[in-house]
């Protein structure tokens, strides 16, 4: 099966994510506690090989993949393309020129 | 306002904000493009149970779709899910980070209006033309990085579903038997219509039918999908160098998205029931 790592390892790092994307009060998150009892829930089981706790962490390491890309992309997306275009006067500024003045508006 | 405040109207109003993006249009805009952007007006993120299922509340309203249809979801997990990615935004709402929510929006909404066959027909489609399927010949490097990763997915899929896939280096592509793609789709038909939606969401992302099944059965990780399903770029960035504002945005949004689509697949496919077995003394 896919290869996932530690289960206590995913934990962690999801735990962190959520912490980043929630802020202050992330501990009483909806997020937070949920994840917590699923993962304690899983651990009360007598099987070696089991399937959902298998299932649980794959969920686990999928979710923290889509924080953590969410907030790469958004970090990369404010560095790079999160300026906006550039006003007449800056794009004139590009080349050197500057724009003419008309205190009295056009025409 | 078009998805918390409920007023009798059924066509969603355009928002004073959004600039020039109108819902329906004779100015020939997309349909169902909401705005890109918007400032964070609610200071609380709640679910709440409803009759269909569980709702998510921004302060005291109920969130709605586009299409102003009250935003329900089958599952605790994904309304959680759903409900994070509302409070995680800062000062202004970035709906494009908003995967999840966007997945719901689609599924309750259906504004393609395609039913389950035609849902299941487009993904099976996809195997005709899939990434994994069209090898190269030259450089002979790629070819050899296609072939070592790429045959076993194949081998994998075709053991796992019991057909005959194949690849191809001709331009027309791999020559798929029709069993192959009966099988497919009887397969994909034991799917709830939400999971389908979210099957051919990942499909359309990594442009392969094959590592979409390979992740959806949680024989791939996310990362390791992305990463087969964009082998040629990898292997062109390893040579000629990464430029950081395209190819990690890019590997990040894939990233993303693939993420949310097979989470959103998982959680609305999923009955988990606990049973408690009984302490033998």
């Amino acid at each position: 099966m896919a290869a996932l790592g530690a289960p206590l390892r995913t934990l962690r790092a999801l735990l962190r994510e959520l912490r980043h994307a929630a802020g202050r009060s992330y501990r009483d998150s909806p997020a937070y506690r949920h994840v917590l009892a699923a993962f304690r829930a899983d651990r009360v089981t007598s099987e070696k090989l089991c399937r959902a706790q298998e299932e649980l962490h794959f969920q686990a390491a999928t979710y923290l993949c889509l924080l953590r890309s969410v907030r790469e992309h958004e970090a990369l997306h404010r560095e790079y393309h999160g300026r906006g275009e550039r006003s007449p006067q800056e794009v004139a500024g590009l080349v050197g020129f500057r724009l003419p003045q008309q205190p009295g508006g056009k025409g | 306002l078009w998805w918390a405040h409920s007023p009798p109207a059924r066509l969603p109003r355009p928002h004073p904000t959004a600039a020039g993006s109108c819902p329906v249009g004779p100015c020939g805009r997309r349909a169902y493009a909401p705005p890109a952007e918007r400032k964070r007006f609610y200071q609380n993120v709640s679910i709440s149970q409803g009759e269909g299922g569980f709702e998510i509340n921004l302060d005291h309203r109920k969130l709605k779709t586009p299409q102003a249809k009250l935003f329900t979801v089958p599952s605790e997990a994904l309304a959680i899910a759903v409900a994070t990615e509302w409070d995680s935004q800062k000062d202004t709402i970035k709906f494009y980070t908003m995967h999840l929510t966007t997945l719901c929006n689609t599924a309750l909404d259906n504004p393609t209006q395609r039913n389950k066959t035609q849902l299941i027909r487009a993904a099976v489609k996809f195997l005709e033309t899939d990434t994994v399927c069209y090898r190269v010949e030259e450089p002979p490097a790629l070819a050899e990085l296609q072939k070592n990763e790429w045959d076993p997915v194949i081998a994998w899929a075709e053991k796992r579903y019991n057909v005959t896939i194949g690849s191809s280096t001709s331009i027309l592509g791999p020559n798929i038997p029709a069993s192959t793609k009966e099988t497919f789709v009887s397969h994909l038909a034991s799917y709830n219509m939400w999971a389908l939606q979210g099957i051919e969401f990942v499909i359309t992302q990594l442009k392969s039918l094959i590592l979409s099944m390979s992740l959806i059965d949680r024989h791939i990780t996310v990362e390791k999908a992305v990463l087969l399903s964009r082998l040629e770029e990898e292997y062109q960035i390893r040579r000629w160098g990464n430029v950081e504002w395209a190819h990690d945005y890019d590997l990040c949004e894939l990233r993303a998205r693939t993420a949310a689509g097979t989470l959103f697949v998982h959680l609305c496919s999923e009955s988990s029931t606990v049973k408690h077995k009984l302490l033998q003394d």
